[in-house]
């Protein structure tokens, strides 16, 4: 008994080596990044408010889930990416694709359901994908993504190349049991793949609290020995900062890696959704204190890197783009009949 | 009195095995849990422990006897106060024979009076029976019509399906380096079933993958790798488990093709056995024909011969959709011929013509193809000309070859063990309804396995399965020979 009762501290010991990465201060940005960061954000926020916007006239039909509120996680998670890494995520989605550098025009025809969209109407907004921009979809079933965002990172580690799986999913995926089962796999076969997890603290209606036992999200994986990191998702810096660690982790062949990003959704979790179950103050405390956009808007304005002229003609810009979109996206032709046959088997 | 010690079952299907290796000698004392034996089944080879104690009397099989049938009383063990004398009455009095204990009950099926093997029936009555016609040539049997897919002259080789389907899998494998297998037991085990049996040895751990008790993670993790291109082979253990990955199966492989306008699929195979085995109960026996039939952007692959087994798993390697492959335990360990060619592909989606008759069309797939071929035999002796057509694939389904058939027997009976409502038959009898109605000279029979959860008890189990009473009678109702 006492044999035993020595032995097994020293063995935890050995298994605790394993350095465990920490909270990464914030990058320091320079001038062209923090400019990239918000023209990407503000093309997702602009172009997200005209979804919503279409939504609201009965272009744009069925489930629509807005990102607005959110836009740090993707374009930061971008900022940290090399040629080859894939993204993966489920149905809030639009986002991700404009992060990826998938067209506008595109994603809001696929929205309106017209021919000229990423899956010729087909998929509609929650599955879009693009292979020429390792954009894996769009997801519908929650938690689905998990075990595809791994299955990703098993054929990277299959052919040997460096390229990493960022795999996404929120706060409520994060209770699904096939997330767990990803993540014991990932860490038995040292996959490259981050989990993100967009914590933007409601699983449609429920608060964390009310269901998870466990919310801090980052120590999730505990069970599987993946290390986790708590990340300001409001923060694109931070957001960068951790995004680097955790492909420099996953190119080391250290395995799967998970980012807790504490971020939030301005908006109801579909269109459909009134939010009832927060507080207006709480969505506007969070607005006006950590909103992702104002805050690289500040610091560019305070550095005098930018005046409020050259924002002002970014925002025209950016809004151009959306409209752009947005007229061709309804004016484009509906799928010919013929393609209600097409892409079902090959 | 002298304790018999009796050739053991180690498996579900277990019929019969070889006696390796002896590990005791006659005279040596026996204590219960001693290894005394070893026993090779056709998936692995297992020890014989000693239930009783005492001296080993007699051997009564000698090691490396092959084939030796399940309860064949193998050695003696003697008693105190017993000697060698004792053992030689009680092996006159067994002759070596089997003399299964449990018999089935109360079933006033055709077949069921000449079968005694109990708890055992279903395997012995199935495996046995085509595994003899196919090595004894001799036995009056049913001439089975040439696949026009093999040349004629080609060299057949006698394989069993587990042997087909693994040579089909190293032959993929072998030719595309993006093609590895997943599943639980694949590699270090050799297969739960011994399908992926020396796979580990050739292509490494790399490429033979053994996964944790994971279904509905793996499959995904399957999905996600076809999706980035890599070609999987997800084998489940059986369909039964594939139930947990049934969501990744539908919504993420099956669909993927279509969501994306063309840009991406899921270019692989989920294999593993499928249906009823032998006795293991309502949550492992069901065959799901006719759940995956039912989906768009998958192909159903269901193989009764070890030629079509391996035509047909290489095709669904190859193919560039999402195809469920779907086995059958006791078919695995049966032999047919299959033909020595380099490059054996078979066509999915094409029906075989098993047999040709001109009375009445007989369709099946898989293992209810065992049925369709008894009642034929049966049907003959009465006069009735059977033609017998192997589906093959169930989904895109050739109902050209059924309704070409039907449009020259008039009359049709399916026969599958999976449930009766919504069934692949029902299908079929749908679709030859409405494009052979006026060729019809009576209403289609569809023969299934009962509207019930497969029980446990053997009599129960052989009565929720369809049986060739069944079908002869169907034939005989349909041709009004009643």
């Amino acid at each position: 008994m006492a044999t035993a009762a020595k032995k097994a501290p020293a063995k935890s010991k050995s298994e605790s080596k394993t350095a465990v990465p920490a909270t990464p201060k914030p990058a320091d940005f320079s001038k062209q990044e923090e400019f990239a960061a918000y023209k990407g954000m503000l093309l997702i926020r602009r172009f997200e408010e005209k979804a919503g916007q279409l939504y609201g006239m009965g272009f744009i039909g069925g489930f629509c889930h807005l990102y607005i509120g959110q836009e740090a996680v993707v374009t930061g998670m971008k900022m940290s990416l090399q040629d080859g890494d894939q993204m993966i995520t489920a149905y809030r989605d639009h986002g991700h694709m404009l992060a990826m550098d998938m067209s506008p025009r595109g994603v809001m025809a696929e929205l309106t359901g017209r021919r000229g969209g990423y899956s010729h109407g087909k998929g509609g907004s929650m599955h879009m994908f693009s292979k020429e921009k390792n954009f894996y979809g769009g997801h519908g079933i929650v938690g689905a993504q998990v075990s595809l965002g791994t299955g990703l990172a098993f054929a990277n580690r299959y052919r040997e190349n460096k390229s990493v799986s960022l795999t996404y999913f929120g706060d409520g995926a994060a209770n699904q049991g096939q997330v767990y089962e990803s993540f014991n796999m990932a860490s038995l076969w040292k996959l490259p793949v981050i989990y993100i997890i967009e914590n933007n603290r409601y699983a449609m209606g429920t608060a964390v609290t009310r269901s998870s036992a466990e919310t801090n999200f980052s120590h999730r994986g505990a069970s599987f020995k993946i290390p986790g990191i708590q990340v300001d998702g409001m923060d694109v810096r931070a957001v960068k900062a951790a995004g680097e660690v955790a492909t420099e982790w996953c190119r080391a062949g250290k395995g799967p890696i998970i980012l807790e990003m504490q971020t939030y959704r301005y908006r109801g979790h579909s269109m459909s959704d009134p939010a009832k179950y927060r507080s207006k103050e709480e969505v506007q405390k969070m607005r006006s204190d950590h909103d992702p956009i104002e805050q690289v808007k500040a610091r560019l304005l305070a550095k005098k890197w930018a005046s409020e002229d050259e924002l002002k003609a970014i925002d025209k810009e950016v809004r151009d783009i959306v409209a752009d979109a947005a007229e061709f996206a309804q004016n484009d032709p509906e799928p010919d009949a013929s393609e209600l046959w097409t892409d079902i088997v090959l | 009195m002298p304790i018999e010690i009796l050739m053991p079952a180690l498996s579900p299907t277990m019929e019969e095995g070889n006696l390796a290796k002896w590990l005791k000698n006659e005279g040596d004392k026996i204590s219960s849990g001693d290894v005394i034996a070893e026993i090779e089944t056709d998936k692995a080879t297992m020890e014989v422990e000693a239930v009783d104690e005492g001296t080993l009397g007699k051997i009564l099989i000698a090691a490396g006897t092959e084939g030796v049938k399940v309860n064949t009383p193998i050695a003696v063990l003697l008693q105190d106060g017993e000697s060698a004398g004792d053992v030689k009455a009680s092996d006159a009095k067994t002759g070596g024979d089997s003399k299964p204990a449990p018999k089935a009950e109360s079933s006033d099926e055709p077949e069921q009076a000449a079968d005694d093997a109990g708890g055992k029936a279903r395997e012995a009555d199935e495996e046995a029976a085509p595994k003899e016609a196919t090595k004894v040539a001799a036995a009056p049997k049913t001439e089975i019509a040439a696949d026009p897919d093999i040349p004629a002259g080609t060299e057949m080789v006698s394989t069993t399906v587990r042997e087909a389907l693994r040579d089909a899998m190293a032959e993929e494998m072998r030719r595309d380096p993006d093609v590895f297998v997943m599943g639980e037991e694949v590699a270090e085990y050799q297969g739960a079933y011994k399908i992926t049996q020396g796979l580990l040895q050739e292509f490494g751990a790399r490429r033979v993958v053994d996964t944790p008790i994971t279904e509905h993670g793996f499959a995904g993790v399957g999905v996600g790798a076809a999706m980035a291109g890599l070609k999987p082979i997800v084998e489940f253990m059986t369909f039964n488990f594939a139930m947990q990955a049934i969501d990744q199966i539908i919504n993420s492989a099956a669909k993927t093709l279509y969501m994306s306008g063309g840009q991406m699929g899921a270019p692989m195979v989920f294999r593993g056995p499928n249906g009823a085995a032998a006795r293991v109960a309502a949550q492992h026996s069901q065959d799901y024909a006719a759940w995956y039939s039912h989906v768009p952007g998958l192909k159903v692959v269901q193989p009764y011969t070890a030629a079509d087994a391996k035509g047909l798993l290489k095709a669904a390697i190859r193919d560039p959709n999402p195809v469920i492959f779907l086995e059958n335990e006791i078919l695995y360990g049966q032999s047919f011929d299959v033909p020595k060619l380099d490059d054996f592909v078979l066509p999915i989606g094409k029906a075989r013509i098993h047999k040709a008759g001109k009375d009445v069309t007989l369709v099946s797939w898989g293992i209810g193809m065992t049925y369709a071929i008894k009642a034929e035999a049966e049907l003959a002796k009465l006069g009735i000309d059977v033609e017998i057509i192997d589906l093959r694939t169930i989904r895109p389904m050739d109902l050209d070859t059924v309704i070409a058939s039907v449009k020259k027997t008039n009359r049709l009976v399916t026969v599958e063990e999976g449930y009766p409502q919504s069934s692949v038959g029902d299908y079929i009898a749908n679709q030859v309804s409405r494009q052979a109605f006026d060729y019809l000279d009576a209403p289609v029979i569809t023969i299934a396995g009962k509207d019930v959860p497969m029980p446990y008890a053997a009599n129960l189990e052989k009565l929720a399965l369809p049986n060739v009473g069944e079908v002869v009678e169907a034939v005989k109702a349909v041709t009004y020979r009643g």
